[in-house]
Order: structure tokens, then sequence, then C-alpha cells
């Protein structure tokens, strides 16, 4: 005789423990294994590279250094309201951390930061350390004046009270080409000293560029690609993957030989008669150097996914349409191109996201005309040794890439990133 | 591509615009790449063809370019070499272990928190390589293991992993998880299932990540200039220094050999998918 079985009734296994626990039990292990699988790798890049990315990201407000040489300024400087000349105590509070500084020949490092809050303090600083030594004690503030009449300027006092905090996200502001004044309204500097803002426009309009001409390669070839019978596509698709392979340095290498002023489409178009050998077309070293070879060298990256895309997409549909009396290009637009979209949105964004970070191919074949915001990031960081303000653009920089790739997981979700 | 008998002229004439088009762009994309192949065995130390070159004369080629790369003293080119395999062989050691088993991990249908986990592995291929390179330089100088080889191998290895994971994911989205339920039915420890089983199934998978890693590694430039000192130049950083000096007839040989190697890569990728789809059944 069977018993009745009653659906609420609870099921044991065989070792007379419940089964639902039993299984809840086994789904806990699997989660924990597949955990423990993953840990090593997310250990590895959280410590060798996020956390540093998050140290180089407070670089961009710390003045934690010159903070602390002004460690007796800071004190009393801001109890001045910045109307008038401040009072012996700044001057006499100043003395003592300019002084140690010196001593320690640290005064090379005040100078440098200071020269950042306003031009001219680097060599204010550096007159005024030789002369340190030879202050008699108290009335500082006539003794300063006397040194270099700078110190009676305002604006250098103002300065200095500027700088006397321990974060201040003023690189941000000159990341954008712009700057506090005395009022404390944030204002754009004198237009000869702009550069940051053409290049974040640059920047902005190459990757977009770029982004948009790889679309319009792109999407002929793919749609060739995806309707060619596979014997021939797969031959034609090398002409597609032999460039995504190849080294970045060689595909720069070689439009420099093509884009150069001796170069060999000059050659061409001098050898046809099209251009004087006097005038040659300057091709290289400007934002069309960097846009014709930033193309050549991200259109896989366009091609790639738009092709994956039109791979999966009948060509019954387009025929089902044209039977029914549309025309071939109504049937396009209104069947085909729309299938197409999360092929675009995916290979738009992966070559916006890769061009708008682009260094090499601009530095080389863009020149100073040509230049991106990475290469004035680099140039910060090698050249002017000004690291707050290459972490500040390079954290702006970074914020937009991020903002790109949010897009990209809503669109095409990161678990179906593809390569190759 | 061919056309049926009744197709009107206008859309005769639109189809071979378009194939005329397509062309176009196809050359685009590849001539760059072979107007090197050329100007390496060019005879006279320019960058364009001589007029003997045009006339295919014997005498205007050379293989003095590839006797200067191997031999030459200015440049150490056999020195960077030497320099770009031990580094990218090692840093696609090290992605691939790690990558791989993390990969595993992430295909489980169990795994907790999985896109987020997934975008912090993947954010080195995302985040700006200038950024990157500065971040890792940074806490790699306050370690001392900057201008070291161990340096420049840890960063390539975090650069690589990225391929890895999404390489492997990718393949083991594919896998029929019943083959190893079986296995363990049958009395197999989940070591030897992976071993035995799993592990030869995702194999091109892995192969192919590993060849990625291995190329970001080779191809890399932007980080080893921040990372790495005089003792690890490599083939990418020997030929940034070059170009920004002079474009050499060496340079061009260097390149040619490096467009040689990708063809490589490239046909391994090939045969590689092949096999994968054959194992899978996705075959043809």
């Amino acid at each position: 005789m069977w018993a009745a079985y009653n659906v609420s009734d609870p099921i044991y296994a065989s070792d007379g423990q419940l089964l639902s626990v039993k299984l809840k039990k086994a789904e806990a292990h699997r989660r924990r294994t597949a955990f423990f699988l993953v840990l090593p790798l997310l250990l590895f890049i959280s410590l060798t590279y996020l956390f540093p990315i998050g140290q180089l990201l407070v670089q961009s407000v710390d003045n934690r250094e010159l903070f602390r040489f002004l460690s007796h300024t800071n004190e009393v400087i801001h109890q001045w309201d910045g109307d008038q000349l401040p009072d012996e105590a700044v001057y006499s509070a100043f003395y003592k951390d300019l002084s140690s500084a010196v001593d320690n020949k640290q005064h090379g490092k005040i100078a440098t930061r200071l020269n950042y809050e306003k031009s001219g303090f680097s060599s204010l600083i550096k007159k005024t350390s030789r002369k340190i030594k030879t202050f008699a004690a108290g009335n500082y503030k006539i003794q300063f004046i006397k040194a270099d009449k700078r110190w009676g300027n305002i604006e250098y006092m103002l300065a200095l009270k500027k700088a006397a905090v321990p974060f201040h996200g003023r690189k941000y502001l000159t990341a954008f080409d712009l700057d506090q004044n005395a009022a404390g309204e944030i204002v754009q500097i004198p237009e000869n000293r702009r550069i940051n803002i053409t290049l974040w426009l640059r920047t902005i309009m190459v990757a977009l560029g770029v982004t948009l001409s790889c679309l319009i390669l792109s999407f002929p070839i793919a749609y060739m690609l995806a309707t060619m019978r596979a014997k021939y596509s797969n031959l034609l698709m090398i002409c597609v993957l032999l460039p995504f392979w190849t080294s970045l340095l060689v595909r720069t290498s070689s439009w420099m030989v093509l884009l150069q002023k001796q170069g060999l489409i000059n050659d061409t178009l001098v050898f046809l008669d099209i251009v004087l050998d006097e005038n040659r077309l300057a091709l290289m070293y400007n934002m069309l150097g960097t846009f014709i070879a930033m193309t050549q060298i991200l259109l896989p990256f366009m091609v790639l996914p738009l092709y994956s895309v039109m791979k999966t997409i009948s060509p019954n549909l387009m025929q089902a349409a044209t039977s029914m009396g549309s025309t071939p290009l109504h049937a396009f637009r209104r069947i085909y191109l729309p299938l197409t979209y999360s092929g675009i949105s995916a290979g738009s964004i992966l070559v916006f996201v890769l061009a708008i970070g682009y260094y090499i191919t601009p530095a080389l074949v863009g020149g100073a005309k040509g230049a991106l915001i990475s290469n004035r990031i680099a140039y910060h960081m090698n050249s002017s040794l000004d690291w707050a303000l290459a972490t500040a653009m390079g954290t702006v920089l970074l914020a937009t890439v991020l903002c790109a790739y949010w897009a990209y997981n809503r669109v095409v979700g990161i678990d179906n990133m593809r390569l190759g | 591509m061919a056309l049926p008998n009744y197709t009107e002229t206008r859309y005769r004439i639109w189809h071979y615009t378009y194939v005329f088009i397509c062309a176009l762009i196809f050359i685009f994309l590849i001539a760059p790449l072979f107007v090197i192949l050329p100007l390496s065995f060019n005879a006279e130390p320019y960058i364009h063809f001589s007029d003997k070159m045009l006339a295919l004369n014997p005498e205007g080629f050379s293989l003095r370019w590839y006797q200067d790369m191997v031999y030459g003293t200015k440049n150490d080119w056999s020195q960077a070499m030497q320099n770009s395999v031990k580094i990218a062989f090692f840093a696609t050691i090290g992605s691939t272990v790690l990558g791989t088993i993390a990969a595993l991990g992430l295909s489980s249908r169990y795994m907790p928190y999985k896109s987020l986990i997934m975008s912090i592995l993947i954010s080195p291929m995302i985040v700006p390589l200038i950024i990157s390179a500065a971040a890792i330089f940074f806490s790699e100088a306050k370690l001392g293991l900057s201008s070291t080889f161990t340096g420049v191998v840890l960063a390539h290895i975090i650069l690589g992993t990225p391929f890895v994971v999404i390489t492997v994911t990718a393949t083991l989205s594919g896998f029929d998880e019943s083959i190893t339920r079986a296995a363990s039915s049958l009395g197999s420890h989940p070591a030897n299932t992976f071993f035995k089983i799993t592990m030869p199934l995702i194999a091109p998978g892995i192969i192919s990540g590993a060849l990625f890693a291995f190329v970001t590694s080779f191809d890399e430039i932007v980080v080893i200039m921040f990372v790495g000192g005089p003792d690890q130049m490599t083939i990418p950083w020997q030929m940034w220094i070059g170009l920004r000096e002079q474009l050499s007839p060496t340079i061009m040989a260097v390149a040619t050999c490096l467009i040689v190697m990708s063809t490589l890569v490239l046909i391994t990728m090939e045969l590689l998918r092949r096999r994968s789809q054959r194992i899978r059944g996705l075959a043809d």
C-alpha cells in the first residue's frame, strides 16, 4: 500500500536530513567554490591595480607635502582676512618655515609647489632663500620686503594663503584652463595660456570623428563579409584580422611612411602631377594625420562586433520585405538597420573608449598639432613634473571612459564581450 | 555575390559601385602593412621606392637592413627581441593561470556579484593606458620594483589577464555541464574531472587567451616606458625611440618581421577557432 503523499510534507534525503537543507548546503558550497576560484585574481587586481589607481586619484587633490612645509604659516595665515598686507605674525611664521626648509635643502620643493599657485613664486622663493641667512630676529615683514619687494605685493600673499591647505581641487580648474581669482570667482585664464581646453575639445572631436568614420567604413564591409559565402569571406577576413593582430608600432610606422612630406602619398601625387613638388601636402604632424591613422588602426574593432551581429540576421527578412513590395532601400532602412543597432553601439563605444585614451599614434603621427589629452598627461608626468595636474586630467579622462563603459554594459553587457 | 540574370540595370550599377567601395575600404585596411615589406629590402638608406626598385632591378634590393637588425651595433635589436620574448613569456604564464582559474569561477551559475567582479577584473583593459601606467609606476616605485624585470612582468600580467578572462569565459559559456556531472557520477575526483574532461574541451579557448596575453605584452609600449628601465628595452620601445628620431630602413626590417609574426598568430588563431568548433560540434 502507498502512503498518502502530501505536497507540504517535508522530504528527507537517504541519511535522514531534510532535502531542502542539504540542497541549500550544496548550493552554498558551490557558491564558495566559485568565489574562491575568482579570489586570487580579484585580490591580485585589487592590490596591484585598483588600489594604486585610487592612490593616483587622491594625488590630484593632495597638497599635504606643501602643507607640512608651511606648518607654522598655515596656523596663522587663515586668520588673515586678505584685505591688506598681513601683519608680522604671518611673516614671522613664514620665516620659520622657509628657514627650516632652507636648512633641510627642501626650499626647491616649496618654490615649485608655490609656483603652481602663482607664477613668479619660484624665483621669489629662490631669491629670498639666498638672503634668509642674513635676516635678523624680529621685524620679518620689513626684512622680507627689503629682500624682494614682491613680498609687499598682496597677490603673492593671497596665493600663499590659498596654497596653505592640505587638500584642494584647484588642479581640476587648471585642467580646464580655469582659475580662481582673488574674489573667489571661477574665471578663464588669459587666452594665450589656454591649452588644455583646446586639447580636451580636440580629443573629444577626434574620438567622435574616428568613431563615426569607422562606423561608415565598417558597415559596408561587415555586411559584405556577413553575406558572402564562407569560403570567400574567410579569405577577406584576413584583411581585417591581420591589422588587428599587428603591432601598433608597426601600423603607426607604416602611416608615417605614407603620410610624410617625402612619403609615398605625396610622392605619388607629385609623380601624377596633381601636386607640385614644392607644395607637397602636410598630411602628418597635424590633426589630419592623427585622424587617418587612428581610423585605420581602430577599424577592426568596429568591423568585428558589427560582423558578428550581421551574421545572425537572416537574409530571408530582406527578401520577405522586398517580395512584399518594399524597395531595397526602404527594406534596408526599416528591417536591416534596426537589427544591427546592438552591433553599431557595441563597436562605437569600443572604438570611442580606445580612441579617447590614445597616446602612441598621436605622439608619432600627430606631432604637436595632433596631440591628444593623453599626450598632455604624459607631458605633465615626464617633463613638467606637475603630477597633481596630470592626475587631475587623468581623473577626468577616466570618468569619461567609465561613463562610456557603463553605457557599453547597459547596451551589450560585459558578459557578452567577445574578442577576435 | 553573383547577381541573378533578371537584375535591373540600376541595381546592377549600384551593386558594382558597392563592391568597388568595399574593395577600397579593404585596401585602406591592409595596404599600409604591405607598403612596409618592399621598403625593408631597399638597397639605399632611404624610405622611398628608388627607381631601381620600381624597375624591379635586383640591384635595388638588398638584405643589408636585416643584417643591420641582427648584427648592428647602434641599436641592439637582438637584445630587445630577447627581452620582449622573455617578458611576454612570463607575463603570459602569469595571466593565463590567474585568468583561467578566475574564468572557471566566473562562469559558474552560483557565482555571486558576477557583473561587478567581471567589471573589476577587466578594468585594466578599459582604463586608458596612460592612467594604468602612472598608477602601476607609482605602486611599483614604492615597492622598489620599478626598472626591474619582475616589475615589468607584473605590470604585463595585470594588462593581460582581462583578455584571458574574456576568452576563456566565452569558451566556457558554451560548455555542457552535464559532461562533468557524468564524470562525477561515475566516481571521478573533481581535480581528475578538470584535467581529463574540462581542460581538453576548453583548451582552444585557453590557448587563444594565452595568445592574446602574449601579443598584449609583446606590443605593449606605454606602461613599459614608465615601469621599465634600460635593461628591459623591448622591441616596441626601441621602435618608439627610433621612430621619434627618424624613420630608418632597419625599422622597416623589424616591422616586416613583426608582420610575419602576426601572420603566424592569425593562422594559429584560425586553426584554434576551427578546432574549438569541431570539438563542440558547431562546425558547418
